[in-house]
């Protein structure tokens, strides 16, 4: 991220996470927050908006952001658009090229195709089931009484790893318990659970019809097993970008950046 | 009949029912032709003969109130061949219309809720769910159902309807007549258009006696020549859409099939949709839109959202995309040309044995394609019906297809055409809007 001036803003409200970025005249990110969304969403965007003008050392008017996520419409902003295009356009200007981008959020995963143009082609979206999105990874990390960011680091450090067979968030916390009552090492066990849920979404990706090259996105791409097993997954490498979740926020300042 | 039936019909359909619902529909009309009714900035005024398909729907379910002891009474399935039925003057009640009135006017869900009470699962189709409860004395908005003297189920629209109407029978104790349609992958071979003549011919039987008197010919003949006008009728109306900018939206067709549907070879509904043609050729003529300002032009498929069609309606008339067509209302008009009422019975069996959700899913993708180029469409919504397993079946590979061959942007929204508890306003609109955003509006 560079130092320069803001030109305009992006804000993504998630289920589970607040994002802000800042872009300059040239579309480059010059800066972000991010904070977990808040019950009180006006409020939150009152304040982090405060934090931004400070930063940006200006007052920016809501012509100059757009909104995206969830919680779009109860922020300011001057258009709001999904997170589909929002998504598309920041990994498209943050990578250069299209591809299948898989977003996996905190309470919904989606595909999207994207064009050689940069263009959404074609979408797909599952926010009817926790089970393949980030919810999955933190009901299992409470139970475990591991931190969420350790997740990755854990799976990893097995070879082995123990079939979880429920599809579902909820149940999958009790055969969670019943395979640490069987001695299951808890690496096995986080193993199996990033296996789960990348299975489900490489079913997903698949169902949207993949074009190369894979990308990942959203705040569970932190999460380096979930990387490695969804390349596994879908036979192919796995591109992430470099702010991974931050794309949504990235495309809605690059779309503010444009209208002006 | 008996004599007090027939006193008590005349007196609440004929006499106060028809000036009151004459008076109701000029009140209706009056009032739309006042300046600053319709003050929609997105959507055109409502069809100025809308107050007629009020008058024809609230006269249908009146004339229902009070038709056992007045005429025969027949429950049939909405791909039902009703034609010899209403030719020995049954009055015919449509379960599946009544279902999406419920739907519309928001009392599906406690009828529904009703009959899981009584032990129907939530995993059964709604409109068949909607039906127990009314059946079972749920309130409905039309008053109340007349008790069937006869059930009629055919099997093209789907298997579920075999158990429904098995349900039906048991609880009215009445007989049933089963017209089973085998599925078709081509078009139909001459012995299974021979098996479901037979069919129809034993059902003709059935309901004579149940009626008490024989089916004329001539009735009969008069019968499916209306019903053959009106489906045209019918189809000419739906071919305006083809028109830039459309006339009428798949919304507004949603609401205007009725007649066709549960008043098929009625003299009233081949006026109605004559009528109805006039004004959208009228409107074609002057240039007038369904949508004040129409920028991308979408089909639908599958059976409507009932209790969100407004706002559905609304949300994509706002961003100027017009909903040019449906295949569900299509399947209403596109086998009119097949109807021979000279010969009424084979023909019958002809045409209720080709209904889209009777043939392969790869007909259905041609159906689309055709209409696609027809009505040159920007993209495809296809409700993934949670309740209607026959015609969501498919859809996945569907959308592929036309997103992959046809370059047709493809939105499957799930949903249930009768249930509200299975539809998230949230997430729905989302899709739709992202879907909104890909065509670039």
């Amino acid at each position: 991220m560079s130092s320069g001036e803001v030109s305009a803003l992006g804000i993504d409200v998630g289920s589970t996470t607040f994002k802000l970025v800042a872009v300059d005249t040239q579309g480059s990110m010059l800066w972000h927050i991010l904070e977990p969304s808040q019950p009180r969403l006006e409020e939150q965007a009152r304040r982090v908006l405060q934090e931004a003008s400070a930063k940006a050392g200006r007052e920016l008017d809501e012509g100059s952001i757009v909104a995206t996520g969830y919680g779009r419409n109860l922020v300011p902003a001057g258009r709001r658009v999904t997170e589909i295009t929002c998504h598309a356009r920041g990994v498209f200007a943050a990578t250069g090229h299209g591809g299948t981008l898989v977003d996996i959020g905190g309470q919904d995963s989606k595909v999207i195709v994207i064009g050689s143009d940069g263009r959404v082609t074609n979408f797909v979206m599952n926010d009817k089931c926790a089970a393949g999105t980030g919810r999955f990874l933190e009901v299992a990390a409470t139970r475990l009484e591991l931190d969420l960011d350790e997740l990755g680091r854990v799976a990893l450090e097995s070879e082995e790893e123990v079939s979880i067979s429920s599809t579902c968030t909820v149940f999958a916390e009790s055969e969670i318990v019943s395979q640490i009552a069987r001695g299951h090492p808890i690496e096995q066990i986080v193993r199996g659970l990033v296996r789960s849920l990348t299975r489900r979404v490489a079913a997903l990706a698949r169902s949207a019809g993949i074009s190369e090259p894979v990308m990942l996105s959203g705040g569970v791409a932190r999460n380096p097993a979930v990387r490695e097993f969804l390349a596994q997954e879908l036979g192919r490498p796995v591109e992430l970008p470099e702010h991974p979740q931050l794309m949504g926020a990235y495309g809605a300042a690059l779309l503010a950046q444009a209208e002006k | 009949m008996n004599p007090f039936g027939f006193l008590r019909y005349h007196l609440n359909v004929n006499l106060l029912g028809k000036s009151f619902l004459r008076l109701d529909r000029m009140r209706l009309s009056r009032r739309m032709r006042r300046t600053g009714f319709w003050r929609d900035e997105h959507l055109s005024p409502p069809l100025l003969t809308s107050p007629r398909l009020k008058e024809l729907i609230s006269s249908h379910y009146l004339k229902g109130r009070y038709a056992n002891g007045h005429c025969p009474v027949a429950w049939v399935t909405s791909g039902g061949p009703v034609e010899f039925l209403v030719a020995l003057g049954y009055y015919v009640l449509y379960p599946e219309n009544h279902g999406a009135v419920c739907g519309i006017r928001r009392s599906a869900e406690d009828l529904c809720i009703l009959a899981e009470g009584h032990g129907y699962s939530r995993d059964i189709c709604s409109y068949a769910r909607t039906d127990f409860g009314a059946m079972l004395g749920g309130k409905t908005p039309v008053g109340r159902l007349p008790r069937p003297d006869l059930l009629l189920c055919c099997s093209n629209i789907c298997q579920t309807v075999l158990l429904w109407y098995r349900v039906l029978a048991h609880h009215f104790k009445v007989p049933l007549i089963l017209v089973e349609t085998p599925f078709l992958y081509r078009d139909a071979l001459p012995h299974q258009v021979e098996y479901v003549k037979h069919q129809l011919e034993a059902g003709v039987e059935q309901a004579e006696r149940v009626a008490g008197r024989t089916l004329a010919p001539s009735a009969l003949d008069r019968v499916a020549r209306l019903s053959k006008e009106a489906s045209l009728s019918w189809a000419e109306i739906m071919a305006c859409g083809k028109q830039r900018p459309a006339p009428i939206t798949a919304f507004d067709e949603f609401i205007h099939m009725a007649p066709i549907v549960e008043m098929r070879g009625e003299q009233f509904t081949v006026d109605y949709y004559r009528a109805m043609l006039a004004e959208l050729s009228g409107r074609i003529e002057r240039g007038v839109g369904a949508l004040a300002n129409e920028k991308k032009r979408i089909l639908w498929d599958n059976l409507p959202i009932w209790y969100r069609m407004r706002r559905l309606s609304r949300l994509l008339a706002e961003r100027g995309v017009a909903m040019v067509a449906s295949t569900y209302t299509n399947a209403w008009g596109e086998l009119a040309e097949m109807m021979d009422s000279s010969r009424p019975l084979e023909s019958a069996a002809r045409v209720y044995l080709h209904p889209i959700l009777n043939r392969g899913t790869g007909h259905k993708l041609e159906t689309i394609k055709t209409m696609a180029k027809e009505y040159q469409a920007d993209g495809i919504i296809l409700h993934s019906d949670r309740s209607c397993k026959p015609y969501s079946v498919g859809q996945m590979d569907q959308r592929e297809k036309l997103a992959g061959e046809m370059g047709l942007p493809a939105l499957l929204l799930e949903a249930d055409h009768n249930d509200p508890r299975v539809y998230s306003d949230e997430q729905a609109e989302n899709r739709l809007e992202a879907f909104m955003e890909v065509l670039g509006v």
